[in-house]
């Protein structure tokens, strides 16, 4: 993984910086809380929540232990229907390609939709460098862009904001980059919101070149999938004459039958929707519709090394919903930025130092930034045992030639729960409820209703717990680190 | 690139070392117990209330009364050119009160530029599937559906949903739908949360979405 957030710190102290940042603990947990509330109504609608979480692991199982058929195939049916496929075996490289792509066109602009992978590969900054400028085209990135930002939340990457500070960026940075904010603008979001679209609108319907991800590539017809809210994503799918779009290996699925496992799946975890309201698919490219020129750029940037992990291998069986994030404890408290990375929360824990490695400090803190509670397991929609790969990457931490295991392992999840007695509470909720459900899903037709429950720390007792130690900052006589913690946790797993 | 692709798909292989070399993807087993329908309510009961949960105007009409619905909705909008495909039904606009600005069809004479889709008040389409359980209506740019940037640039997306498009479940619309098509999966008109998760509807796709179920 390259650029964006290298030479961050590491967890603990990045945690901790983000602990006393009043006004950010009151945005992340008002907004991880609805989310995850409405996820819960959305999921519970669903009566074989299940069945479909199961189908939803097995279909991903499948896809990976047999990838490079997969892969192949998906290169074979996206060329074939117009597309021409490149392989990116690193940032450096998939950057290299979409700037040589731009470049061809002649174009010095490109419009973008939301995507991970090029945010992981640092594609804005690579573009940059070579004259190309790169306009997020999704209201959060927007944001995120304007004011030289991180994003902070995979589903809502600007969830650190509020109103009047994005009302703010707006006014100092709109004129810099296009269509300048309206004179006298407020900060009620619908105002935002226009602003936006205004500010947009004429980039959309005269830009050349788009460059975009993708939820889901079907190896059987070498069809794209892009889920989305605003319209952002079909304008940047529709309009363009050039179509980029950078895909990791990881997001194959082996036929269009099974987007119906996960059409549901990821709408209902992910922004607790039935449904999301545009979703756009496209095989190729179209005589007479959307764009004509059309790539797919596929990434490996460090999944291969995971895949041969066998037990990290599961967390490329992610679909980005961010169900985990909004329930994280660790998460709510510590924010997105804490975690260094585009992939913030338990899946950042377990996939960045899979990507990256675990030689370097902040990676080498990520395994330890979990109090390996299990909520982001029973949330998952595609039964991602997070804690298992925690537990995991702290032994490869551990082991590690000459790194300071210690260092890495000190108090990163306890630089934002804090002392001993909450750790010990958590992981009394987590076992207790966990000794409730079945640490495996039983097959199809058992029922499994009771996971739907998600196991908290329990609100009371944490709650007083976390005034007691806003005192105690306030005096100035914080929780010090207390080493040997880690060891245990591992221990009691 | 040659050489990544051979080396990306080494690394694969090589990774997936402990995968049995006999093993087909196949025998990866994918239980499919899940339903295919949840059985929430009658189809079209359930398309209008869930359109209506994600704001969009929903109306239930006599399949012979399109027409006059058509009209009526274009008049309380107040809009006097509208857009539509080049197969449209003629008796959509029997008794319509706009202008109707039809897209060439494909390969006959250029199709309807940006900039004078974005000058119509409107659009009006069919549909190739609706999804009652989810309040969604997917076009694939098949019969009454036109091209994707039809449905995109106007501010306005009036769509026609024939009953017998309409199926229960996300499962049952994967099996109509062909891929081969490019598709557009709406669920209301175009939304954002991204501040304060406050939901404010109308960012770049058509603001307003109007719904004619034709029984
Ligand atoms: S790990 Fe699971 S819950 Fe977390 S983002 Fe990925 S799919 Fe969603």
């Amino acid at each position: 993984m390259s650029g964006t957030f290298i030479g961050m710190p590491a967890f603990p102290a990045a945690a901790r910086r983000a602990v006393q940042d009043a006004q950010l603990r009151h945005n992340l947990r008002k907004a991880t809380h609805t989310i995850r509330g409405k996820r819960g109504e959305a999921v519970g609608e669903l009566d074989d929540w299940a069945e479909l979480r199961e189908a939803g692991r097995a279909i991903k199982d499948r896809t990976l232990r047999h990838l490079d058929r997969y892969l192949e195939q998906l290169e074979e049916r996206a060329t074939a229907a117009g597309a021409t496929v490149h392989w990116a075996a690193d940032a450096e490289e998939a950057n290299a390609i979409v700037t040589r792509l731009v470049r061809a066109t002649g174009e010095r602009e490109v419009v973008k939709v939301k995507s991970m992978a090029t945010q992981e590969i640092g594609l804005n900054e690579a573009l940059a460098r070579a004259g190309v400028t790169a306009y997020e085209t999704d209201l959060a990135e927007l944001i995120v862009q304007l004011s030289d930002d991180f994003p902070s939340h995979i589903l809502v990457p600007a969830i650190h904001r509020n109103r009047a500070e994005i009302r703010e960026i707006f006014v100092r940075r709109m004129a810099e980059w296009g269509v300048p904010a309206p004179e006298g603008l407020g900060d009620d979001p619908r105002e935002l919101a226009e602003a936006a679209r205004v500010h947009l609108r004429e980039k959309f319907l005269t830009a050349k070149v788009a460059v975009s991800g993708a939820n889901f590539a079907v190896a059987e017809t070498g069809s794209l999938v892009v889920l989305e809210s605003e319209g952002n994503g079909r304008m940047c799918l529709t309009l363009p004459e050039t179509l980029i779009s950078v895909v990791g290996i990881e997001k194959l699925v082996p036929t269009w039958a099974d987007l119906e496992v996960f059409m549901q799946l990821l709408p209902r975890s992910s922004t607790g929707e039935r449904m999301n309201p545009y979703s756009s698919v496209w095989t190729g490219a179209t005589p007479g519709d959307g764009p004509q020129d059309v790539h797919l750029v596929l990434l490996d940037n460090g999944r291969t090394d995971t895949l041969a992990d066998r037990v990290g291998r599961q967390a490329l069986r992610c679909i980005r919903c961010s169900a985990c994030l909004n329930i994280c404890p660790v998460y709510e408290r510590s924010g997105g930025h804490a975690y260094g990375s585009v992939y913030p929360g338990p899946i950042g824990a377990v996939l960045t130092p899979q990507l990256r490695g675990v030689q370097g400090p902040a990676e080498a803190s990520l395994p330890y930034a979990s109090s390996l509670c299990g909520a982001c397991y029973e949330v998952c929609p595609v039964a991602i045992d997070i804690p298992e790969i925690l537990v995991h990457l702290r032994e490869r931490v551990a082991s590690g030639p000459g790194h300071a295991a210690e260092r890495a392992a000190m108090s990163a999840a306890e630089a934002v729960l804090g002392d001993h007695r909450l750790l010990n509470m958590a992981q009394r909720a987590a076992s207790a409820a966990r000794g409730a459900v079945p640490r495996r899903l039983p097959g199809p037709g058992a029922g499994w209703t009771d996971t739907r429950d998600i196991p908290d720390i329990p609100p009371r007792p944490f709650r007083d717990w976390w005034r007691e130690h806003e005192k105690e900052r306030a005096r100035g006589d914080g929780p010090g680190a207390a080493g040997g913690r880690a060891d245990r946790e591992g221990g009691e797993r | 690139m040659t050489g990544s692709r051979e080396r990306i798909l080494a690394r694969v292989r090589a990774a997936l070392s402990d995968v049995p070399r006999g093993e087909a993807a196949e025998d990866v087993r994918v239980p499919r117990g899940y339903r295919r329908a949840h059985g929430q309510g009658p189809a079209l009961d359930l398309l209008a209330d869930r359109l209506e949960d994600y704001r969009a105007l929903v109306r239930r009409v006599p399949a012979a009364g399109v027409g006059e619905a058509v009209a009526e909705a274009l008049r309380r909008r107040g809009a006097s050119r509208v857009a539509a495909p080049d197969d449209a039904p003629e008796e959509w606009f029997a008794s319509c009160p706009a202008e109707v600005v039809r897209d060439a069809p494909l390969g006959e004479g250029p199709p309807l530029g940006v900039a004078e889709l974005d000058a119509v008040d409107g659009v009006v389409t069919g549909c190739s599937v609706a999804i009652a359980e989810t309040g969604t209506i997917v076009l694939d740019t098949g019969e009454h559906q036109g091209r994707r940037a039809l449905t995109l640039v106007p501010d306005y997306h009036l769509c026609v949903v024939r009953a017998g498009r309409v199926v229960d479940s996300v499962p049952e619309a994967v099996a109509r739908l062909s891929p081969a098509l490019p598709q557009t999966w709406i669920s209301g008109p175009s939304a954002t949360s991204d501040i304060e998760l406050q939901r404010v509807e109308g960012v770049h796709g058509p603001r307003t979405l109007e719904v004619l179920i034709a029984e």
